[in-house]
């Protein structure tokens, strides 16, 4: 069951990895991250019901919350970004090469 | 009076500070004044140190003053001390009084030179190292001294400095004078390690009980003293620089050049003396270097068109006089032939000085000409000092004392047959520079006659030169205390014999060396240029490294610390392309840092 369950999270994660890395579109690698974060999330779950401990389902709130948090601010970024550059690449905003 | 011995290097040498710190801004009156006057203190303060040394002599024949301790680490404590005995009070008396009057000449002979304040400064400056030289009581004072003479040495010849070539002559003459001097230190190391003091009195009674005659450390020793004698005194195989000194002011040539610094080696032999007894085979070597010396400088003389250099091979020459004197264990017969070498060379470079001078600078001979009756004070100068030189007989100082040193090589027939030939050659050369500069036709004119302040020391020195020799009975038993009893050599034949030679040398000076025209076959263009010595170093040391330098331009040792700015500058290059600015980028190389992490951590 957890073993499944770990397969199962570490395929979400890779998957969301491959879109931050792939995608040029900063929306979609928004939408990647919040997939990778979900990864996780499973893993604590699956966690937690192996052990029957509360923590993983307590660290799953906390990731909901924190992913809440951090769209919050990606997307202000995201409309920031948008209106400098009139462009969604994130390739665009390279202006910090050393 | 003795405990006044501390003012003879101090009072020049607190003139030489005064003037190099302020000179430039001290009227020239001042100058002169102060260079002078600190000379003529010295002068007299060893003039009183002699009497009331020879009045009374202290215990010992000797009298040391130990002034502070200069350095003191362990065992090895060399004090700031003075030592005066026979042999130091020679030397000290002529080197300040030959000294004083060349500074009075030199207020005169450099009045229009902008270096006015630079010269007497760099001149007292010698005359203090020069008399620290002859004072110090231990070896590394003495070391102290020979290098201060050889730094003033170098400021003095290449004192004109405009002239590039003026500054090689000084460097030549630093450099080569360097090679001695090396092999000296090397010699203090040795004598240091192996006697553990550096006190000249103390060492020679330590060698004489320790090292048997003919040990091999003595002769290390010796040679090794030896090796730092030759360079400074420009003897074979380091006799090149001296000619070329000549490029300084005439009063330098006449001071340093002739009369005190180049006779240092001299001076180190003889206070080493017990040393070379001890090591009879360096002994003989300082023979032979000196005849070799003497007969090769002799040569060169009969050939050079300038009067300067003329005097300069003159100058290595009588030298090696000395040397050969020295060789011969006439310890006393080298320093009275130094004696009256300072009076007589001295002289004839004042005087030469005066000559050039007249003649608008004019150095070459063969442009001079029927300046007897134009100069006639140069010329009385040069015929008393060239016939002190070439040693006429009975009249000047010079006879005395080079028949002495003949005559102290009777027993081995081939040097005394070379210091023969010498005498044959220094006549030869003597006269035929007499001849062409005083006598025949005139072919420049003269523009100067010399002042009071030139033709003073002139006249001293020319009278010096003429009875210099007549306290030489006198002077044999003063030195007898150092060298121990000599026995006279017997001389009348050795006089005679150089009698003759000189007497050869005028005529034939008079009939076959008065030509209008340098000779030019191949033999006198070798003697012109010092039996090509200059052009054998140049092959063999100066030529190699030139090459050395250029081929190793780009410093070898350097190329390591270049090699490490280019690695730098390389990785430098490598992570500059991961700053590359692009999101992606970065969160691909957390993510594969994470990666590698998480697995050290798995499957470590």
């Amino acid at each position: 069951m957890i073993r499944d369950s770990l397969i199962l999270a570490s395929v979400l994660f890779a998957l969301g990895l491959a879109g931050v890395l792939l995608r040029r579109n900063v929306v979609f690698v928004l939408m990647s991250i919040e997939v990778m974060l979900n990864a996780a999330g499973l893993a604590f779950i699956a966690a937690g019901a192996r052990w029957q401990q509360a923590d993983g389902q307590v660290m799953f709130i906390f990731i909901l919350a924190m992913a809440a948090a951090e769209v919050a601010v990606g997307l202000a970024l995201v409309l920031a970004l948008f209106h400098h550059y009139k462009s969604l690449d994130a390739d665009e905003a390279s202006r910090m090469k050393g | 009076m003795l405990d006044l011995l501390w003012l003879i290097p101090a009072a020049p040498f607190a003139s030489a500070a005064v003037l190099l710190l302020v000179g430039r801004r001290m009227p020239r009156k001042v100058v002169a004044t102060l260079g002078v006057v600190s000379i003529a203190v010295s002068a007299i303060v060893s003039g009183l140190v002699a009497i009331a040394f020879i009045g009374s002599p202290p215990p010992g024949n000797a009298y040391d003053q130990h002034l502070w301790t200069w350095i003191a680490v362990g065992g090895f404590h060399p004090g700031i001390a003075l030592y005066l005995d026979p042999l130091s009070l020679i030397m000290t008396l002529v080197v300040t009084f030959v000294s004083f009057l060349i500074h009075l000449y030199s207020t005169e002979f450099m009045a229009g030179d902008e270096g006015y304040a630079r010269f007497f400064a760099y001149m007292n400056l010698f005359v203090a190292s020069m008399v620290m030289l002859v004072l110090g009581d231990n070896l590394l004072l003495l070391y102290l001294g020979w290098e201060g003479v050889g730094l003033c040495s170098y400021l003095l010849i290449g004192f004109w400095y405009r002239d590039p070539a003026n500054g090689r002559a000084g460097q030549k003459a630093f450099i080569v004078t360097r090679v001695g001097d090396t092999s000296m230190a090397i010699g203090l190391f040795l004598l240091f390690h192996m006697l553990g003091t550096l006190n000249i009195q103390e060492l020679m009674a330590r060698a004489r009980a320790d090292w048997p005659v003919g040990s091999g450390l003595a002769i290390a020793a010796a040679a090794l003293l030896l090796g730092g004698a030759v360079g400074k005194s420009a003897q074979l195989p380091l006799q090149t620089w001296l000619p070329d000194a000549m490029a300084g002011p005439t009063p330098t040539s006449a001071l340093i050049h002739a009369a005190t610094m180049v006779t240092a080696g001299v001076y180190l032999i003889a206070r080493t003396h017990v040393l070379y007894e001890i090591a009879p085979a360096v002994q003989l070597a300082v023979a032979i270097i000196g005849a070799a010396t003497l007969l090769l400088a002799g040569f060169s003389a009969l050939v050079q068109t300038d009067i300067k250099r003329v005097l300069a091979y003159s100058t290595i020459s009588q030298i090696g006089y000395m040397f050969l004197a020295l060789g011969l264990g006439a310890w006393s017969a080298a320093i009275f032939h130094f004696m009256t070498h300072a009076f007589f060379k001295a002289l004839l470079f004042l005087a030469a000085g005066i000559v050039i001078e007249a003649l608008h600078q004019e150095h070459n001979i063969f442009h001079m000409g029927g300046l007897r009756r134009e100069l006639p004070v140069a010329f009385w100068a040069f015929l008393a000092g060239g016939c002190a030189l070439a040693g006429l007989p009975l009249v000047t100082a010079g006879s005395y004392s080079k028949d002495w040193i003949i005559a102290s090589a009777s027993p081995s027939p081939a040097l005394w047959a070379a210091a023969i030939a010498g005498v044959l050659l220094t006549s030869l050369y003597t006269f035929r520079l007499i001849f062409l500069v005083f006598f025949g036709t005139a072919r420049t004119p003269v523009s100067k006659q010399p002042g009071v302040a030139e033709q003073i020391p002139v006249w001293v020195l020319a009278v010096l030169s003429i009875v210099g020799g007549s306290e030489r009975p006198a002077y044999r038993p003063f030195m007898a205390h150092l060298f121990g009893a000599t026995p006279k050599p017997p001389e009348a034949l050795s006089t005679i014999a150089a009698a003759a030679a000189f007497f050869t040398g005028l005529v034939c000076a008079w009939y076959f060396l008065r030509g209008d025209a340098p000779a030019t076959n191949p033999l006198a263009r070798f003697w012109y240029a010092g039996w090509g010595f200059d052009w054998l170093y140049g092959r063999i040391f100066v030529r190699p490294v030139e090459w050395a330098a250029r081929v190793n331009h780009n410093d070898v040792i350097d190329s390591m610390y270049d090699g490490l700015a280019t690695l730098a500058r390389f990785v430098w290059r490598g992570l500059a392309l991961t700053e590359n600015g692009k999101l992606r980028w970065y969160a691909a190389a957390i993510a594969g840092g994470t990666l590698i992490f998480v697995a050290l951590v798995i499957f470590l």
